[in-house]
């Protein structure tokens, strides 16, 4: 389990994904509105990167600018060396609800990017990511009749399936209650240390983000610009009581500009 | 005390015959009205079986309908969607749509009759008229409704234009679609009786117009309404059955 902290550390050519100078502004009725101004990030290979921010200030953006669904206005998104200019399988967002297509069954979800396999191969794969999110007894059933959290899992395993570098995670249990949502990072942490992806999720969850990120970026207000980027220092599985963890929580919640007492 | 319990399926039907007891009382009650009792009615539907007339009719109407009914389905549809999926397109077309889409199919009917004559072609014409708008609207609706994140889903696997349609196209607008078939199939059954009036010489329609015309047979008037009646429902319960297919039902059970 502590792999995951060397993992990050371990040296590698170059970033895994680059962002410069990326700066996105929205053109309505002839009005300008600027959401992301000037961002710059270097994210590692297997790295696990938490985006966080005021609500509305563009974190959604920033990921759908970074997995190629929105050109950016200005800068550019660069993943391995290359420039991102459209969506792509190495790279799989995964959404906050309505991710799962609810005409496919289990199996054809997590089947779905992988038409390109044979049938036998198709097969395993499927049953191996069954088995991962812990969907083992669901294979035919269909996202109606699942819980929200068995259908994050489902969209976890979907991009799982086809082998992506790099995962983007748009507030992907935000829509789920509380409990659920803590059973939601320690399933989420497992899968990343198995599988090893570089992982960038945003979330609006302070706790969330502590617990899982290795870094944690945090943006300003609208028009988001990079606040700071926090280090966590913690190897995983992390006490949420220690005074460390206790510690950068609260710098966190300084940061976003959260009083200490309600 | 303990609770009486009936099954539920025999409510509607008690309910009918209560109603139809009901009919033919008033009937009796008051013989110089023009008005068949049920059971004048039914032995219409009997005579009507017995000449062969009866199947003759609905064979005749269901065809329009089928015609009409597909015609429209296979031009409006993929145009619907396409309109849809570019909005110029739509924004282009859509004055001339909103023009045409209030004028009643019925008003259609001289043109009708001008163009191809009394007969089959004419009905059939003005059922394609009466479905094509509403399909077509339903479609583009039904693409507009695609939550965004099922298309940047599908976006993201790096599917083809080709399999976009088939995979995320296609099984996103279903289940609108269908429901849009549905209640049109339901007005392409309202005009073919209306057509069948006026433009041919045979179906539903044209049994009560006769029925009438040759010698007052009011038993048979309210015989065919009765059939038009019956077979609106079972079209209505066969597309209902399509739309409970699983892998099609799915907005009604995620909404």
């Amino acid at each position: 389990m502590s792999q995951a902290g060397a993992m990050v550390n371990s040296p590698i050519a170059g970033p895994k994904l680059k962002v410069q100078h990326l700066g996105v502004v929205y053109e309505r009725d002839g009005k300008s509105t600027p959401v992301l101004e000037d961002l710059n990030l270097d994210v590692s290979e297997g790295e696990f990167i938490c985006v966080v921010g005021p609500s509305g200030c563009g974190k959604s953006t920033m990921l759908n600018a970074m997995g190629g669904f929105l050109a950016p206005t200005s800068g550019s998104v660069n993943i391995d060396g290359e420039v991102v200019t459209g969506p792509d399988r190495r790279r799989i967002l995964v959404f906050q609800e309505r991710g799962v297509f609810p005409w496919l069954t289990v199996e054809g979800n997590i089947g779905f990017g992988l038409s390109k396999l044979s049938r036998t191969e198709r097969k395993e794969r499927i049953a191996h990511y069954v088995q991962l999110v812990r969907l083992q007894g669901f294979e035919n059933t269909y996202p109606s009749d699942l819980s929200g959290g068995m259908k994050q899992r489902l969209q976890v395993a979907r991009a799982l399936a086809v082998n992506p570098d790099i995962l983007f995670l748009d507030e992907p249990f935000g829509a789920l209650d509380s409990i659920t949502r803590v059973i939601m990072r320690g399933e989420l942490l497992r899968i990343w240390q198995t599988e090893k992806r570089t992982v960038i999720f945003v979330t609006h969850d302070i706790d969330e983000a502590v617990q899982l990120a290795d870094r944690v970026v945090v943006l300003s207000s609208r028009p988001a610009r990079i606040q700071d980027i926090l280090t966590i220092d913690i190897a995983h599985p992390r006490n949420i009581s220690s005074p460390r963890y206790l510690a950068i929580r609260d710098e966190l919640l300084k940061q976003i500009g959260l009083a200490y007492e309600i | 005390m303990k609770e009486l319990k009936l099954p539920v399926w025999p409510r509607p039907v008690l309910f009918i015959l209560s109603l139809l007891a009901t009919w033919e009382i008033a009937v009796d009650l008051h013989p110089n009205q023009i008005m068949p009792g049920p059971i004048s009615v039914l032995s219409g539907i009997v005579e009507l079986l017995q000449h062969g007339l009866l199947l003759k009719y609905v064979v005749a109407s269901l065809f329009r309908v089928t015609w009409g009914f597909a015609l429209a389905t296979i031009l409006a549809v993929p145009l619907g969607l396409t309109l849809g999926w570019y909005r110029r397109g739509e924004l282009a077309l859509n004055p001339l749509v909103q023009i045409f889409r209030p004028i009643s199919p019925l008003a259609w009917i001289p043109i009708a009759i001008l163009w191809f004559g009394v007969g089959d072609l004419s009905s059939i014409f003005l059922i394609f008229v009466g479905c094509f708008f509403p399909l077509l609207l339903t479609a583009m609706s039904a693409v507009h409704n695609i939550p965004a994140d099922y298309i940047n889903a599908g976006r993201n696997f790096g599917l083809s234009s080709s399999a976009f349609v088939s995979r995320v196209l296609y099984p996103a607008v279903i289940p609108r679609l269908l429901i849009g078939m549905r209640i049109t199939l339901g007005i392409a059954w309202l005009v073919v009786v209306a057509a069948e009036m006026i433009a041919v010489n045979s179906g539903l329609g044209f049994l009560i117009v006769d029925a009438r015309n040759a010698g007052n047979r009011y038993d048979l008037v309210v015989a065919g309404m009765v059939i038009i009646g019956a077979i609106g429902l079972l079209l209505d319960m066969g597309m209902r059955s399509i739309e409970q297919i699983k892998s099609f039902r799915w907005s009604s059970s995620e909404d």
